[in-house]
């Protein structure tokens, strides 16, 4: 497979090194001429010290032929901006662009890129796993992307307590679908009274994230003081 | 008319400036104050500082139900990403990216937004005075495609760029807003 990468920091140059490593043909620019020659002089002659934002040089990096451009500039315009033109300009299959700011995310998939890589999502995903608060527990992306696996803690202070799934207000595009209590997991229906301590299970679109927040964590500072109350 | 222009360089202030003379809403955005430095102080419209390709930025300073959006910054992406967001998120009906670089200009204005591309625009300029043909660069385009978010259609025969002789989805080679090679 003939993969372009486009970025030559820390990113792009172990993921050249990497598909180097696995046998894949690998072309990297790299706009900056002294990282470029540095990058050239560990991994070899596959780098082309050109912008790859600039149409010319985009094209004579062999783009018409790429099975893949990876764009992974730290700038999320210029990396909306390589796989826009990857895909439109040269008829690249896939496009991979990295989006810095999990604001983009949702523009850039909208814009046809087909694979987004979000480092700040990922960390906080892995934050959000090992250090359980007051939030959702992000669990896993599904489909394209758009829906999201959550898993809610239902700790003092949640208006779940109490209540049945009947009785909240579930945003629609999303479901309720299971209960863990003491370990053990179980469907959670309609009339299925929650308690403190049960893990609720999700799945929804992103767009339903407030909504169920409220209905299951609460107001996060209301809970903050809670717990602050409490300890 | 209410229009909102990202970046305000001679460009942006220029046109910032005449409009607002001319009796329109403009609302100009720049990340550097010092670039409002260029407004005069007779400017009546709103000149915020702020980041163009960031979706509450633009909606803060009233992207959403403007008119027309420029971006012209001295960023061809950041003007393609905001012009984008103007686009998908405002439905803008009239959006321009200042692209420079021609094939850029060229590929954008087939994705279905209005380019103008100031490589084009000079060379072609020099040639009229030149007498020599013109190049076959971008200059202004028309947008000749529809926009791969699919948020927003642009009716061809109102498109904006008519005004300015631009390219048309049928024409092989685009053509330039500089005087006709034969003139």
């Amino acid at each position: 497979m003939f993969v372009l990468v486009v970025g030559g920091g820390k990113v792009g140059y172990y993921l050249a090194k990497e598909l180097l490593d696995s046998g894949h043909e690998v072309a990297l620019m790299e706009k900056d001429p002294t990282r470029a020659r540095q990058i050239a002089d560990e991994i070899g002659s596959i780098v082309i010290p050109h912008d790859g934002c600039e149409g010319k040089y985009l094209g004579e990096a062999g783009s018409n032929r790429a099975d893949v451009v990876a764009a992974v500039t730290g700038d999320d315009e210029d990396n909306l901006v390589i796989c826009q033109m990857a895909k439109h300009h040269f008829d690249v299959p896939r496009t991979i662009a990295r989006v810095n700011n999990p604001k983009n995310e949702t523009l850039f998939r909208h814009l046809g890129v087909d694979e987004l890589i979000s480092p700040t999502r990922m960390i906080l995903g892995s934050i959000e796993q090992d250090i359980p608060v007051h939030e959702l527990l992000h669990l896993a992306a599904l489909g394209e992307g758009e829906l999201e696996l959550i898993e809610a803690h239902l700790q003092a202070g949640s208006p779940a307590i109490g209540r049945a799934p009947r009785d909240l207000e579930i945003p629609e595009g999303c479901s309720l679908f299971a209960v863990i209590r003491g370990g053990v997991a179980s469907p959670l229906r309609p009339d299925t009274v929650l308690r403190e301590g049960d893990k609720v299970i999700a799945i929804g679109k992103q767009e339903c994230e407030a909504l169920l927040h409220g209905q299951l964590i609460g107001d996060p500072e209301a809970a903050t003081s809670d717990a602050a109350a409490a300890g | 008319m209410k229009i909102v222009i990202v970046g305000c360089g001679r460009v942006g202030a220029s046109a910032a400036e005449l409009w607002d003379r001319a009796g329109h809403e403009v609302i100009v955005l720049d990340v550097s104050t010092r670039a409002f430095e260029r407004l005069p102080s007779s400017f009546g419209g709103t000149a915020d500082r702020g980041d163009g390709t960031d979706e509450d930025v633009l909606r803060r300073a009233g992207s959403e139900g403007a008119d027309i959006f420029l971006a012209l910054t001295e960023g061809d992406n950041r003007n393609v990403m905001a012009a984008q967001l103007a686009v998908e998120a405002f439905h803008v009906p009239q959006v321009i990216a200042k692209i420079n670089d021609p094939v850029r200009a060229a590929a954008y204005a087939e994705l279905g937004i209005a380019t103008v591309c100031r490589t084009g625009l000079m060379v072609d300029a020099m040639n009229a005075h030149l007498g020599f043909p013109s190049s076959g660069l971008p200059g202004m385009l028309a947008p000749s495609g529809h926009h791969p978010g699919g948020a927003h259609h642009h009716d061809q025969d109102a498109s904006p760029g008519d005004a300015h002789g631009a390219s048309r989805a049928s024409d092989p080679v685009p053509a330039t807003a500089g005087p006709d090679k034969e003139a």
